[in-house]
């Protein structure tokens, strides 16, 4: 048994999931109990818990999709952009005012959308893989543009949209759980089953370690860069349709802003080396959680929205001392000589 | 050995790596104006001892007295401080600063954050000048060769006026002129007084240079003497438990079998960036070696070949048939495999296991849809850590953690899991030590035996005749000859690198 936990204590998913309980603990004592609380009205779930999650839902896909652009060296900071850019296309379609055919065809939006992801991430990849520019340019060209890119699609309005079918991606539910969830899930098996069934994870590491070495291992490392950066634009289009779905409508200048500098954060939370390298999906979806948590906890400890930020800012500190090598090995020095003397 | 002498003395150390005892009561003594050679096969601890000197490592027990005071250095900018500075295999400068820079980074002259940049430039040029290296020092440091780098290096470290200089394989990439130059330096600061650490795989220059020789084996100390009363037998003896009688036998099977075989590969008038119309060809089951100096273009071929430098003209033919190479994996997928000469930069994939460095270059052959599955990797890991008798305490450990010549192993066994056709080593024994040396050269000779095409690139010329069955010779990016079995000796590959009128290139004997 304890072989076990020392064995899953060393796992790169420990800490952050250790962290994560421990606010979520902090808040149940504050709270009083109150935070943990479950109802179910109308056959839905519903509590801080799962609000955690489903507001967390956007962060956890656009992780999942930064964390192998992370994990190869590289970084995706058009992210935000590209939601916003997918939710425009989404929901101007559905308005009408883009293919006016297609008028409240939502499935007719939503695969636009995606497409639209997909379109820009393949742009990032081009760049990047064939033309070599260092990734955090060459996305940030996307970043900077893809705001004007939505605010052409959009007419430069906000695009109010009503039809309970968009909303569903946002507010519905399946089984009394909300329909992000089901969305991240989806998202996180197709990952986790493509980066361990094939040896596309393996070598998303090696090139994050050494891209020369791993092109003389006969890697076609430009192509893997093309693929990762692609997924991580339809990720991002997948968090446009969630947001956009949950506010009801497309606000190009505020969807998804600054939002990636949180995705690679929680990557970074959760373990995976900004540096390039090993890298975990679910160590980097229990950083968006955590993130998603200290945002909620923030706001129901009643801190005053003006400090926010600087509150959510100090427990990033705490965790990356948590993180740091050195520091877990100062205190797992301290626990193992403490073992030898009671042995 | 008085006292007063002393420079440097070590006592005790005890170095621990979970899992491994990297150092277990090592003692050793340096004297001024000394060159103390420290050997020992790879694995046997001198790097450990060098950085737990400089301070990289912590030490777990033991002294270090430095002039007669206790010491502990916690960096190597405090070992520095106290006067130890070192020089390390890989050149570690900064590539793209200037040579002054590089010279004078982390003490600039100068005041209140102002840098005097004519004084920089004139003192590091004064300081190479004394080294006989007459270049402009304004230029970044990776205009100039590995050897110049490594010159820029040590009259750094000299200038910093250090009593210990501690020279880590400093000529491994050093041609023989160069490395001339290197002892005359060696030995002028000697005169001054200081005492140098020299560790090398060179025995010769061993022999030539220092005054003491100490052995260290397995992470034990074993014996220190004189360098005049430790005869080399004695000394390869010590080095490896073994009689060096078993590594000097020649494989005899790279002369013998010289009849007509079939071509594998064929470069007709092809060319790179790096290099102009090469015609080479290749036979199955032959070891052809790539002779010539640092630079000669040898390696370039070998990067043409497998892809890495693309092919602008020209034509490549693999088994009789036409190949455009555009990259790594088409030249695998033909069957060719290749380590690189830059093990650290090109070959090893620092952070991942033995076991998935063993595995990379077959998956990346049978594509990445494919996977291979937990078990079957682990039993072809186990198989070549074994086959090589590769020393890791589990496959699973980083292959950063193992020494250089298991490294070259782990590089060794990726390759030959794919079952290439042709193999092409680049430096394979490069800063490694000779029972590893000789257990690569011998694998050589058996692979071909067994029908694999080996190309052969070393710096080392007796290797080269020890193993190549057939040697072209490359100047300046062209090749100038060919030597075919009895033909090969160190004689004649000299004379053909160095040049002379009758061993200028001529078209009709390069074929």
């Amino acid at each position: 048994m304890s072989q076990k936990l020392r064995q899953f204590s060393k796992n790169q998913i420990f800490w952050p999931l250790m962290v994560l309980l421990a606010i979520l603990l902090a808040n149940g004592i504050v709270s009083g109990g109150s935070f943990f609380e479950m109802r179910i009205v109308d056959g839905h779930l519903y509590g801080r818990l799962i609000d955690i999650l489903r507001n967390g839902s956007k962060l956890m896909v656009l992780a999942i999709g930064i964390t192998m652009a992370l994990a190869t060296g590289g970084t995706d900071i058009s992210v935000g952009s590209v939601m916003a850019i997918s939710g425009a296309v989404a929901c101007s379609i559905v308005d009408g005012r883009l293919l006016p055919g297609a008028s409240g065809n939502v499935a007719v939006a939503v695969v636009l959308a995606l497409l639209a992801g997909v379109l820009c991430g393949l742009w990032n990849g081009v760049l990047i893989a064939k033309v070599k520019i260092q990734p955090i340019v060459a996305t940030m060209i996307l970043m900077v543009a893809g705001r004007g890119i939505a605010q052409l699609i959009t007419e430069g309005k906000i695009v109010t949209i009503n039809s309970d079918a968009y909303y569903f991606i946002n507010g519905g539910y399946i089984l009394g759980l909300p329909f992000p969830l089901f969305i991240v899930a989806f998202a996180f098996v197709l990952v986790m089953l493509f980066t361990r069934k094939t040896a596309f994870g393996l070598f998303i590491e090696a090139i994050g370690v050494n891209s020369v070495s791993s092109r003389f291992t006969g890697i076609k490392v430009d192509r893997i860069k093309l693929m990762i950066y692609t997924f991580s634009g339809l990720m991002a289009a997948v968090a446009g349709l969630i947001e956009s779905a949950g506010i009801k409508g497309a606000d190009c200048n505020n969807a998804g802003l600054l939002i990636e500098l949180d995705a690679i954060l929680s990557v970074a939370i959760g373990g995976t080396s900004l540096f390039g390298g090993r890298f975990s999906i679910p160590a980097s979806v229990i950083g968006a959680l955590i993130i998603q948590s200290i945002s909620t906890s923030v706001l129901a400890m009643g801190v005053a929205p003006e400090v926010t930020l600087v509150v959510k800012s100090l427990i990033v500190v705490v965790i990356c001392l948590v993180q740091s090598k050195k520091f877990k090995e100062t205190i797992a020095g301290k626990f193992s000589r403490r073992a030898v003397k009671e042995a | 050995m008085d006292t007063q002498e002393k420079l440097l003395e070590m006592e005790h150390i005890t170095k621990k790596f979970p899992g491994v005892v990297a150092l277990r009561d090592v003692q050793f003594a340096l004297r001024r104006g000394e060159i103390h050679a420290l050997l020992g096969e790879n694995g046997a601890g001198k790097s450990t001892l060098i950085k737990v000197l400089t301070g990289v490592f912590e030490r777990d027990g033991g002294d270090i007295f430095l002039e007669g005071r206790a010491v502990s250095p916690q960096s190597p900018q405090a070992a520095q401080n106290m006067g130890i500075s070192t020089v390390y295999q890989e050149v570690n400068l900064c590539p793209n600063l200037s040579v002054a820079e590089n010279v004078y980074i982390g003490r600039e002259p100068g005041s209140a954050g102002r840098i005097d940049w004519k004084t920089i430039n004139r003192k590091a040029a004064e300081l190479l000048s004394r080294f006989d290296l007459h270049i402009d020092v304004t230029q970044n440091l990776d205009r100039y060769s590995v050897a110049v780098q490594q010159m820029v290096a040590i009259a750094r470290a000299v200038d910093i006026s250090a009593k210990v200089l501690i020279l880590d394989e400093p000529t491994s990439s050093l041609t023989a002129v160069e490395v001339r130059k290197l002892f005359e330096i060696m030995r002028m600061l000697k005169a001054r007084g200081m005492g140098i650490i020299f560790v090398t795989h060179f025995l010769d220059q061993v022999y030539e240079v220092s005054d003491t020789i100490t052995v260290l084996r397995g992470g034990e100390y074993v014996c220190s003497s004189p360098t005049a009363e430790l005869p080399k037998m004695q000394l390869v003896a010590r080095m490896i438990g073994k009689e060096y009688e078993d590594l000097e036998s020649r494989p005899s099977s790279s002369l013998a079998d010289r009849g007509k075989r079939d071509l594998f590969l064929r470069l007709q008038g092809a060319a790179s960036a790096q290099i102009s119309h090469v015609d080479i060809d290749i036979q199955k089951g032959e070891v052809l070696g790539f002779s010539g100096l640092l630079g000669s273009g040898r390696s370039e071929i070998a990067r043409l070949i497998f892809g890495v430098d693309p092919i602008v003209t020209g034509g490549l033919e693999i088994g009789g048939r036409k190949t455009a190479v555009k990259e790594p994996i088409t030249a695998m997928r033909a069957g060719i495999g290749f380590c690189p000469e830059n093990r650290k930069s090109e070959g090893i994939v620092g952070e991942l296991s033995v076991r998935e460095n063993i595995m990379l270059a077959l998956q990346a052959k049978q594509g990445m849809l494919r996977a291979m599955s937990r078990r079957q990797s682990e039993k072809l890991a186990d198989e070549y850590i074994e086959a090589l008798s590769i020393k890791t305490p589990s496959r699973e450990q980083s292959i950063h953690n193992l020494s250089g010549g298991n490294q070259q192993k782990v590089i060794l066994a990726r390759w030959l899991a794919t079952a290439p056709d042709l193999l092409m080593l680049d430096e394979p024994t490069r800063g490694i030590d000779i029972g590893t040396k000789a257990e690569i050269q011998k694998l050589v000779t058996k692979l071909a035996g067994e029908g694999m095409s080996l190309v052969f690139i070393s710096s080392e010329v007796d290797e080269m005749v020890r193993c190549c069955g057939r040697m072209v010779i490359l100047r300046d990016k062209k090749l100038v000859g060919e030597l075919t079995g009895e033909e090969i000796s160190e004689d004649m590959i000299v004379k053909y690198m160095a040049g002379g009128e009758q061993f200028e290139p001529k078209t009709e004997t390069i074929q």
